[in-house]
């Protein structure tokens, strides 16, 4: 009890007087997860949607393959990403290694099948209730996707929002591509685990925080931009 | 026009994207980091050298490991055997001692197995062992463990024919600590990491001096010749920094709590 108490004080006095290091970290935490963000929501969406209205071969086992990536382990994504583009490994003339950039790819392979999944799911009962209208308007097959894209926005928030917080919050993939650089590549969840390996679970605590913290505003600004919970317009 | 130009600096400056200095990456122990002293080298560094040293803080198995793949360009890690290996294999170019830390023996202050009157380290670990007070090992390859395991071997033990009072975590520097405070068992630290801890619980310092726990610091640049990728450049130059007297006078310097860490041993060439 007194820990967490010394860690929301900790919390408090970090944010209050705005410490340098604490606003360098949490916008390189932002940054990183943001850009994943974009670039998972880019690949995932038009995925997932693609598998719900599309029929081919093997499409119940590309389902089935996404459902399970999305729980792969994080360290074992880091541990992948490493081998790939260490300067031995295939990608090493591309110095990514210990660099946001690598960081970003990391948390694109972790977050993607998940939010393509909950997309594909959301989808799949839209297009229920879309098929015989779209069908018969003769809709092309991108107009189809469109449509479901934007009718299903709402749920696709969802799936963005789960897939930023699983990002937010990963720690074992980013301290290995990344490497936990002060100045360089060091976000909250690192710094985290560094202060927790000091055995100053206050500081710990109070980074912990934070980082709740800026998830629920994310979240809050997420809401507000889009508007979703207006009144009228469930 | 000088507004948007002014809004790009500005968010270039708070995603610390920019940077004059030239940048190198050395792998250092979590004990190294741990101690503090790197706060102290790192902007005298970049004062001296206009260099900007980025820090992998990893055990020394893992910093040997990015060694070997060309993914740094210098490791400063405390495990001879480990260090001649890798300037063996070819990776790294030369092996050259900057410093010693010690290693001192942690254990709930009670002291059940009363190792704070033997006379030697290897004597305190038979002791340990005889009353089978539970110990928590690193267990992950790094320099600290291979130093508890050469000291069990001194004492005539074999770890792997230990019962379950024997933990090996797997773990770093502080998380083995964290671990050896919940449990309130023995445990072999480094000094630096130690003194820095945060989490001591019932835990004390109850042996020290011996010289066999001594721990030596050594500095190996990463070959350029079997990593072309690599700063050898700075390296080196970042070799002749250690090696002089400015970082003599920090490292002699730095205390924790009026107790020096550090006793600078490098040699002149």
């Amino acid at each position: 009890m007194n820990t967490i108490t010394e860690g929301l004080l900790s919390a408090a006095k970090l944010v209050v007087t705005l410490d340098p290091d604490l606003v360098e970290i949490s916008l390189r935490s932002l940054r990183v997860t943001l850009t994943a963000l974009v670039v998972a929501s880019i690949i995932a969406i038009p995925l997932g949607t693609v598998l719900a209205i599309q029929r081919f071969r093997y499409r119940r086992t590309v389902i089935a393959l996404l459902n399970a990536f999305m729980g792969l382990p994080p360290v074992v994504v880091g541990l992948v990403i490493y081998v790939l583009l260490s300067r031995a490994g295939p990608l090493g003339v591309l110095g990514l290694l210990f660099t946001p950039t690598a960081m970003v790819i990391a948390q694109v392979v972790i977050i993607t099948p998940l939010i393509a999944s909950v997309t594909h799911q959301a989808m799949r009962d839209l297009w229920a209730d879309y098929h015989d209208l779209l069908i018969s308007l003769n809709a092309t097959k991108r107009q189809r996707i469109m449509t479901l894209i934007y009718d299903g926005r709402r749920t696709l928030l969802t799936a963005v929002l789960a897939g930023f917080g699983r990002a937010i919050g990963e720690v074992g993939a980013i301290m290995i591509v990344g490497g936990n650089i002060e100045h360089a590549t060091r976000v909250l969840t690192t710094a985290i685990a560094l202060e927790t390996g000091k055995g100053d679970f206050a500081l710990a605590l109070g980074l912990g925080f934070v980082l709740i913290g800026m998830a629920i505003a994310v979240n809050l600004a997420i809401h507000a931009l889009s508007g979703t919970e207006r009144e009228g317009r469930w | 026009m000088t507004r948007p130009i002014l809004a790009l600096t500005a968010i270039a400056t708070l995603f610390g994207a920019q940077t004059q200095a030239e940048e190198m990456k050395m792998a250092v122990t979590t004990s190294f980091e741990n101690s503090g002293l790197a706060d102290v080298l790192l902007p005298a560094i970049k004062t001296d050298l206009d260099i900007d040293l980025q820090l992998l803080v990893v055990g020394t198995g893992q910093a040997i490991e990015l060694g070997n793949n060309g993914d740094v360009d210098a490791v400063l890690v405390h495990s001879r055997a480990a260090e001649e290996a890798f300037v063996a294999s070819g990776n790294g170019t030369h092996r050259r001692e900057i410093m010693y830390n010690d290693f001192v023996l942690i254990g709930p202050n009670t002291d059940p197995a009363s190792i704070a009157q033997t006379e030697t380290a290897a004597g305190a670990l038979q002791a340990i062992a005889a009353v089978e007070a539970e110990f928590v090992s690193r267990g992950d390859d790094s320099g600290t463990h291979k130093a508890e395991l050469g000291l069990w071997k001194t004492a005539e033990l074999d770890p792997a024919t230990f019962g379950p009072w024997y933990k090996a975590v797997g773990a770093g520097m502080g998380a083995a600590l964290n671990t050896a405070s919940g449990l309130n068992a023995y445990i072999l630290a480094d000094r630096a990491s130690w003194l820095n801890f945060g989490n001591k619980g019932d835990l004390a310092l109850l042996f020290a001096g011996d010289p066999a726990l001594f721990n030596q610091y050594a500095y190996i640049p990463v070959s350029p010749e079997a990593h072309p990728g690599v700063r050898n450049d700075l390296a080196m130059k970042l070799e002749g920094w250690l090696v002089s007297d400015a970082a003599k006078d920090l490292i002699e310097a730095y205390e924790i709590g009026g107790e020096p860490l550090f006793v600078f041993n490098a040699a002149a060439e």
